[in-house]
Formats: C-alpha cells, structure tokens, sequence
C-alpha cells in the first residue's frame, strides 16, 4: 500500500547493492522501466504494446481488403514476407483469409481496444485523477501488464505457425474451433488462441480488481464519488463490467480446451466430419456462444466506456463549459453497465431461439438506447454555446461523438429480430460495429492520448500534425464504414474470402464500391503513420509542457511536469468541488480547480456551495485519517 | 493487535468523502472480495452450463427400484455415488460425499477459529487452527481423489449392470471418463470431472495458500508486521470455497 513508503525502503536496500548502482536516487532501469510497479510507466508500457498491436492488426485489415478491393489482382510482391500464404497464382491463400479476418478481430477487439485503451488510460488516470500515490496494490498491476505481454506473445507467436493462427473468426465457435481436423487454423493457432486468451483474461481480472479497489479505498480527502471525473466514472464501470463478464470467457475457453484436447462433449453433439461420425454426443454449440456472448456483449462497453469517459473530460475542458448533466452522465453509463449484461442473445437470433425469447432480448436491446441517447445529447449540449478549443484532442472527441452517433443508429435496427435475420453476418453489421465501438473507441483512445501526452511525457504533441491525422481518419473512416452499410444490404456476407458464388451478378454491382472501400481503408491506415512519428518523435523532441496545458480543473495538471513516483512531491492535495467549474460565472478565471476551496472564491459560490465551506475544515481534518491509510 | 489495521477513525458523514477507507476494509481485503465476485461467475457459468446440458437429456422416468445404468437417461446420483470405503458391496448412498463434505464445513470451523486467534493476536492458536484447516483440506482432498477413482473403475456390479454392445457382442464395460460413461450419458461425466476437478483445483490452491500462511505465522512474519489480516484474507477464499462445494454438491448429487 504505502507506496512512497515501499519506495523508500526499495532505494535504500538498493542503495548497499554496489555492483551496478550508479545513481542511489534511483531505481535500478529493469525496475524503473520494465519491471515497474508506478502506475504511470504501466500505463505506457500497455500504451506502446496497444499501439504497435494497432499497426499491427490494422495491416491485417488492408491485407485482407486488397483481396476484397481488387480480388484479381497479382499478390507476388508481398511473397517476402507472406511467403506461402500468397499461391502459386499470386492471390491470398483462402485459409490465411480467414486467418487474417480472425486475427484482425481478436487483436483490435482485445489487445488494442481493450488493454491498450482501458489497460493505459485506467492505469494513468485513475491515481493521478482521485488523488492517490499509485494503484492499490503495485505488485499486482505489474502483474497485470506482464501477464497482457506473455499473453501477446503467444498470441503473436501464433501467427508464425505453419497451419496458421487461428481462423475461425474473433469468436471461434464451435465445432469449427473444437475440431482441431475441421480447418488447418483449428489445430495449432487454435490451442495457442486460447491459452493467450485465458491469460489476457488473468491480466485484465488484476487490473480490474485493482482499478476498482484504488477507486473505493484511495480517493484523496474530499474527492466524494459525486466529486469524481467522468473518466473515473467510466473506468469504474468498465472495470466491474470486465470483473463480471470475463470470468465467463474464461469458462467457455477451459470447456473449450477439454473438447478439442480431452474428448469432451460439451459443446459437440452428432456430428459428421470428413465423411466420418465422430462419437460424440450430448453437447451444445448454442451453449458456447450463450457464454461467449455473455462476455462478448459487455466486451462492446468495456471497449467503448473509457472512450466516452475520457471523451466528457475533453469535450467539457475544451468547450469550457461545465458537462452537460454530470449526474445523467453517470446514471447513463450505469444503465449501459447494467443492461449490458441482459442483451448478449441479440448476437443470437439465427440460432433457432424461440422467437419470444428473441423479442425480449430485443427490447432489453432496444432499451440501450435512451441512455446511449442521454450520452449523446448530453455531449452536443455541452458543446451548445461553448468557447470551444479545436486541440487535436477536442477534434477527436467529437470525432467520437458523431462516430457514435452514426454507429448507433444502425444498432437501433439490428437490435430488432425481424430485420437482424435479414442482415445478420452481412457487411452492414461490419460497419455497424465498426462505427459505434471499433472507431468510436479508437478516437476515444487518440483523443485521450494528446489530451494527456503532455502529462505522460512532459512534452506536447505536434499540433499540425495532429489536425492532418484527425481529417484524414475522421473523412477516411466514414469513406470505408459507410458504403459498407449498402454492401451489407446488397446481402454480402461477412468473412467471404469471394463473392463469386453469389450469383444475380451482384458481384459486379458493387465491385466498384468494393474497390474504393480497400483504398479508402489504405489512405486511413497510412495516415495513422502520421501519428505513429508524431508520437514518438515527440515523446524526445516534443515542445516541453507547460503544467497544465489545457487550464484543466482535475487533480492530474496540480503535480509537477515531470510526476515522480508518488505523484505529489508533498502532501496530496484535497478536493473541495467537482471537476466541471468552468466559465462560472462571477469567476475571474475561466476554471477553477478542484483542490480550490469554496471558502476562496465567494464571488463565484452559488448559495449552496457556500453551506460547503462548513465542511471544508472537516475534510482537511482528514488528511492524517489519509496518511494513516498509506503508512500502514 | 486489530487496531494495528484497522480503518481511521472518520466522522460517519464523511465516511465517503475520500481520504478513508469507506467500506472498512483494506485495499487487500476489497481486492479478495472482487476476486471471489469474479469467480462466482466463473462457477456460476460452468454450472449454468451443467444445466443447460442436463435438461436437455431425458431423465430416469420410471420408479427408482426399477433404474438401471443406461446412456439413455440421466443417472440417478444415489445409484452412481453408493460406495465407501472399507465397506464393500454395501450401498449406501451419498455417505461418503456427505462425510467429504462434512470435513470441508470442519476445515471452515477451524479456519473461523484462526481468524478469531489472529485478531486475540495468538500465534499459537493460529498455528494450531491453520494446521486442522490444512489437514481437512487434505483430507478433502483425498477424499476426492478416492470418490475419481471409484468413479473411473467403476463398481463390480456395474459391469453386471450395465453392458455395451460391441459388434453384437454384450461385453461388461468398466467406469467412466471424459470420453465413455457407463452410468449415463457421456456429458454426465465430462461435467462431473470438470466441475469437481475445476472446484479441487481451487481447494489445493487454498491448501498451499494456507500451507504459507501457516509458514508465515509459525516463523513469526505476521507477529512483527503486529497483525494477523493475512490469515483473514485466506480465510474469506477458503471460505468461498466450501460455499463452492455446497452448491456443486447440491448440482451432482442431490438434484
């Protein structure tokens, strides 16, 4: 617990350790930087591993739209690195198709999306937000990262196997996943698929368990959960949401592993392969994917939650506005959190589920929408009358909001059973989601690095090079997710290596669309490089922050530019107000910190906050209640 | 000793107000109860889906005298767990799973014991109860590991009461595994395996934690850091645990 405490003591047996100890003030750079227990440097750590997760999975994508975009065309150039994956006649090999596909979602789903936007922006922001020396337990987080690690090596390990990693979609339902013999991508890739998702499964529980215990145990004096920033907020719920649902994931893999490995018949029941019959019997594939789903579902909010938090503070900071409803906000993303557990079979309805069963999952599903509404207006009224400050942060935020926004329409009419048999597993579900949790998420993410760069590395990022992403991605998103809405209603199939079966010549209609689908997704992609140099060239070569760049009220801007570990060089600061004072009026500033008190800005108190003022000895009175905490 | 950790004294209207502990438990502590919230689900899906499969496969329809083993229905528990130890041929149904629970409820008594000793700050007593929670998880386990093995050789009778028909041949057939299973249908003893092995596993992991708790206070380590909160924070998983078994046992051999 005692952070600085530890620390302490860590420097001190350091210090008789003569052998490679060149600085007694510091730890040791295997502790410092790879090995370290400071939730900031884990929060990079998961930052740069997401990242280059993001080109990674990313290049997946274009590899797999070349095909899609231009299905004639001669691969032969990519033969160095593709090696046998590109056949003899220069195309795609169908199985590695089908590899790239699951892959690409595995990778942006889980360990970019998920690790790498809650895993960086938890870590970071949570202590340095309430107010706390570090996580709860230091110990553990680091725990946490190395486990995502080992988990993302085997992971990447997998896609060097001769048979492939695994292919059968980010899903991998069985019997397609259970049968090692029913596709090359089932054998190996599969096993290894699994034990990497069993262990990003322990990574995520550690940090979910110490995001949420940091959150009740260790906000700073004064820092009432009503006091808290959106963000915290969202990374609470996003944190139970993951506590609650992957425990399930876990679950389904371990019965998983016990078919394909053991001779189980959890999920097989009679069936043919190969022309053979295979013993088993009794089982349900239906099972599997009901306790997938019951992660799978709150996965899309623990993918997007963060990105709304982080998208509140931004957008409220840069309208200078207070946000728009905290508490609505708050009570939204509660409802979300709730509701997210009681929807997960509306990813079912083509298994043959009683249709009344289908019609309350659909109104639980439909039922999503008024606190996602709530969101939404509640982001636009903020915005409404504000002195808005176009950062490149700001940019991407609304960026997020209307990404969100065009998303979300179309969950409305996926959520109903009649239409969703009609467009289940075609493209206008790739584009949906797509929109409303894969590039929402992403902005949310990249707004939330150059909001808090500054922050992370002591110095800012390239503003111009920042606009140039932002239109780039923003336009180029919108050109690759939106003609997939009409391929998807034309009845194009998700996960189709080709459209030459299909017949009626629909092939042909949309080829042209098709086309301009794939170089629109190349120009996105390329222009993410953009930010890749901008990132890290600024992180060495970047303009040198100022303390609080974004005249921000939370507690992150009242440390020092350069935050050593514990955070504060002296005693924490308390919070006396809520984080959204901005532009009040009677103020002579346009914001007022958190760590101000009433008692020193009564031109600006309304009557009620000067009540608070009585209590505000009451709250400083606290401060050795908190040291106490940390000593122990 | 329990003042040493226990929560800062904070007005009752501040209680939530940041600075404190809100919820009078140690970061440690919430972190235990978080962890065993997510293992709940992860326990409540396996027997979720042990649901799921059993009522989809026909139940014993007849009257109990008249059931026999038979990949056809649903075995009757009693039928299947009859045997114990030492007194051979007889039946007699769910005792020796009644007596391995039994000892586990024990382990929890004396696991109750060490906490209440680790609060007096009594070294002593806690080593002592540890040791009796050590030794019934042993014995649990043990236990266990008896109950597998009857399971997978299966009793004489059976091979008299159950028959496979091999090429047209009645051939007696021997216990169960995850593959074949004499007694039921196949998913009878992938999910008995599974979910009692998934459940022995989190007993031997208790074991060894409380193995090192043992050590630890034994050597004097919770003594000079003045408090007992490990033995506490082990005991809530060991705690877990049995309340594990409690519906485990309800699922396989009492429904």
């Amino acid at each position: 617990m005692s952070t600085t405490h530890s620390t302490v003591e860590e420097i001190h047996s350091h210090g008789h350790d003569h052998d490679h100890d060149h600085d007694h003030h510091e730890l040791g750079f295997i502790r410092k930087y790879i090995f370290s227990e400071d939730h900031k440097v884990i929060a990079k750590q998961y930052l740069i591993t997401g990242i280059l997760w993001a080109f990674f999975g990313g290049a997946l994508s274009i590899l797999f739209r070349l095909q899609l975009g231009f299905p004639d065309m001669n691969l032969e150039w990519l033969k160095p690195i593709l090696g046998g994956w590109i056949d003899e006649s220069g195309k795609l090999d169908k199985e590695f198709y089908l590899a790239l596909v699951t892959m690409h979602g595995t990778i942006m789903v889980f360990f970019v999306l998920t690790a790498g936007l809650s895993g960086t922006f938890s870590n970071f922001l949570i202590p340095l937000q309430i107010g706390a020396r570090d996580m709860a337990s230091g110990f553990i987080n680091m725990l946490s990262y190395w486990f995502f690690f080992l988990s993302s090596a085997i992971m990447f390990c997998s896609l060097f196997l001769e048979t492939g990693p695994a292919s059968g979609g980010w899903v991998v339902y069985p019997p397609l996943s259970a049968l090692p013999q029913s596709m090359p991508g089932s054998g190996l890739g599969l096993t290894m698929w699994l034990i990497a998702m069993a262990l990003f499964i322990v990574s995520s529980l550690m940090g979910g368990i110490n995001y949420i215990c940091t959150v009740i145990n260790l906000r700073t004096r004064g820092m009432y959960f009503s006091r808290m920033p959106l963000t915290i907020w969202a990374f609470f719920f996003t944190a139970v949401l993951g506590l609650l649902s992957f425990p399930v994931l876990l679950s389904a893999a371990l019965l998983l592993i016990f078919d394909r490995s053991f001779g189980t018949s959890f999920y097989l029941s009679e069936i043919y392969i190969q022309g053979q019959a295979l013993p088993n019997m009794g089982g349900s594939p239906i099972l599997y994917q009901h306790l997938f789903w019951f992660l799978g579902h709150p996965e899309v909010y623990i993918v997007l939650l963060p990105a709304l938090g982080m998208t509140s503070e931004i957008i409220a900071t840069n309208s200078r506005k207070p946000i728009f409803g905290y508490r609505a906000m708050i009570g939204s993303m509660m409802g979300i959190t709730v509701l997210a557990f009681i929807v997960w079979a509306h990813h079912m309805f083509v298994t043959g589920m009683n249709p009344f069963l289908g019609s309350v999952f659909m109104f639980l599903t439909l039922i999503i929408a008024v606190p996602s509404a709530v969101k939404a207006f509640n982001y636009i009224t903020t915005l409404w009358k504000g002195n808005i400050i176009f950062t490149p942060a700001m940019l991407f935020s609304i960026g997020l909001v209307s990404l969100f926004i065009s998303g979300g329409v179309t969950g409305i009419i996926l959520g109903n059973s009649a239409l969703d048999i009609n467009l289940h597993d075609t493209y206008f579900v790739v584009a949906h989601f797509h929109l409303v949790m894969g590039a929402a998420s992403f902005f949310g993410l990249l707004a939330g690095v150059y909001h808090w760069f500054p922050k992370m590395f002591g110095r800012e990022m390239n503003k111009t090079l920042g606009y140039i992403h932002f239109w780039l991605s923003f336009v180029g998103v919108y050109a690759v997710f939106f003609p997939m809405h009409y391929i998807g209603i034309a009845g194009f199939p998700r996960r189709y290596y080709s459209f030459t079966a299909l017949g009626n010549n629909a092939e042909a209609a949309f080829t042209d669309l098709n086309a301009f689908i794939s170089i629109a997704a190349i120009i996105t992609f390329s222009s993410q490089a953009i930010f890749f140099f901008n990132f890290f060239i600024s992180i060495f070569k970047g303009k040198k922050a100022s303390q609080n760049p974004w005249n921000s009220n939370t507690l992150e801007w009242t440390t020092p530019v350069e935050v050593g570990h514990g955070n504060w060089p002296g005693e924490i600061p308390a919070v006396y107000r809520w984080p959204y004072d901005y532009s009040k009026p009677g103020s002579a500033t346009d914001f007022i910190p958190q760590n101000v008190p009433y008692s020193a800005t009564p031109e600006s108190n309304l009557p009620e906050e000067t009540e608070e003022i009585a209590i505000e000895k009451d709250i400083e009175g606290l401060l050795s209640a908190q040291n106490e905490v940390y000593n122990r | 000793m329990s003042v040493a950790h226990a929560a800062p004294a904070v007005p009752e209207k501040l209680t939530w107000s940041g600075g404190s502990e809100p919820l009078k438990a140690s970061y440690g502590k919430l972190m235990m109860w978080f962890f065993l919230l997510s293992d709940t689900f992860t326990f409540s899906a396996l027997l979720v889906s042990y649901g799921m499969i059993r009522f989809s496969q026909p139940a014993w329809e007849g009257a109990v005298d008249k059931f026999y083993f038979s990949t056809t229905h649903w075995p009757i528990p009693e039928k299947v767990f009859e045997a114990v130890p030492f007194l051979h041929g007889m039946s007699l149904p769910l005792v020796f799973v009644g007596i391995m629970t039994f000892i586990l409820i024990a382990s929890s008594v004396t696991m109750v014991l060490a906490v209440e000793a680790g609060h007096r700050g009594d070294r002593k007593d806690v080593e002592k109860w540890m040791l009796w929670t050590i030794i019934g998880g042993f014995t649990f386990l043990g236990s266990q590991a008896w109950e597998w093995t009857h399971f997978i050789h299966g009793p004489e009778d059976l091979a008299v009461a159950a028959k496979q028909v091999v090429d047209g041949v009645t051939v007696p057939i021997e216990g169960a595994n995850l593959v074949r299973n004499p007694y039921g249908p196949p998913a009878f003893a992938d999910l008995f395996f599974f979910i009692t092995g998934f459940h022995g596993t989190h007993v031997f992991s208790g074991v060894i934690l409380n193995i090192l708790i043992f050590f630890n206070a034994a050597t004097g380590v919770y003594e000079r850091r003045g408090h007992y909160e490990m033995v506490e924070k082990v005991g809530l998983y060991w705690h877990f645990v049995d309340l594990v078994w409690v519906f485990v046992f309800t699922f396989f051999y009492l429904v």
